[in-house]
């Protein structure tokens, strides 16, 4: 295929990212990253709980998707670097998702604290995924600052309301040198559609599938959304109008009089 | 000697490490997948062997599901 998707010179085969959050159960979430197809899957990390059985680090290796930590529960970039730091530790990768959250009613990033972080993260050569708003300015800073992707949301995390401003998303899309990756937001399939039509390079989802009714299926059909997606925005779609403009000619159209005629 | 382990008081033998008390929980000695925090500074595997103080304040972390 001549459309890879590179973040940080690593070419991935998948324009889905998967977050983990949300399963019922271990045993869903791997069905739902199969059917995903996804090769990179977000985790969080939290204490030790000993009695845990199972590990979803074992279910990503048994799927074969790289792991990428994010930094979700920060709310200042202190946090949010430490978090980094001891994950990378963990996890023995560069690679961070970094989320540096307000407050905890809207889960929406602060971006004081998240240029902040973000500074100290790529000085330290760490590969920052930067989780944002979607403002085109703020995400400007964080593409100049050195990010490996930007994230913009589409509405607040977990809400499902899709893409509210597709405007400011065409902005970062357009001047964006990073990979974008739409971040949060996403109900359904048709939000994922909408997100590669309006030009992201990927997508990704969380809660949309882990908590759908039926997260496999919910999986499988956001996979082929971002799919389609991406197709249709290389295809070049037609402009929209507001009258309508025939598809079949007036040529050639006989003369059938009626009967005053 | 007393510290705190993950917001939990827990005795550990006196000079005990880090590796001591990872491996005291029962959790992997190659350390893979957790990480370590002393006194808020992430502690690298390679400096596991450093003794733990009274009151240390450890935090034993790993990944879940999340994000």
């Amino acid at each position: 295929m001549d459309d890879p998707f590179v973040i940080a010179g690593e070419t991935l085969s998948s324009r889905l990212i998967m977050g983990t959050g949300g399963a019922p159960s271990l045993e869903v979430l791997e069905g739902a990253l199969r059917a995903s197809g996804a090769d990179v899957a977000t985790v969080a990390l939290r204490r030790v709980d000993t009695a845990q059985r199972g590990s979803v680090l074992d279910v990503l290796e048994r799927v074969g998707c790289r792991v990428l930590p994010n930094t979700a529960g920060c709310y200042t970039a202190r946090d949010a670097v430490m978090t980094a730091r001891l994950a990378r530790e963990a996890l023995a990768t560069d690679w961070v998702k970094l989320e540096v959250i307000g407050d905890d009613r809207t889960l929406l990033p602060d971006p004081v604290e998240l240029v902040d972080a973000a500074e100290t993260l790529v000085d330290e050569g760490f590969v920052v995924l930067v989780y944002t708003n979607d403002d085109p300015i703020l995400a400007r800073h964080l593409d100049d600052l050195g990010c490996a992707a930007v994230m913009p949301l589409g509405s607040p995390i977990g809400s499902g309301m899709g893409i509210n401003n597709p405007y400011n998303l065409r902005i970062i899309v357009e001047q964006t040198t990073a990979p974008v990756i739409l971040d949060a937001g996403v109900g359904t399939a048709s939000d994922a559609a909408l997100a590669m039509e309006l030009g992201c390079d990927a997508v990704l989802v969380a809660s949309a599938v882990t908590r759908a009714e039926k997260p496999e299926a919910m999986a499988e059909a956001v996979r082929k959304a971002v799919e389609a997606g991406r197709l249709a925005f290389g295809a070049g779609r037609i402009p929209p109008r507001l009258y309508a403009r025939a598809s079949t000619s007036d040529e050639g159209v006989p003369d059938l009089p009626g009967e005053e005629g | 000697m007393n510290l705190v382990v993950n917001g939990a008081s827990r005795t550990v033998r006196e000079g005990a490490s880090v590796a001591d008390l990872v491996a005291a929980l029962g959790l992997s000695r190659s350390g893979s997948g957790i990480a370590v925090a002393l006194n808020g500074e992430v502690v690298p595997r390679s400096e596991w062997s450093r003794a733990l103080g009274e009151l240390d304040r450890v935090e034993i972390l790993t990944a879940v599901q999340g994000g």
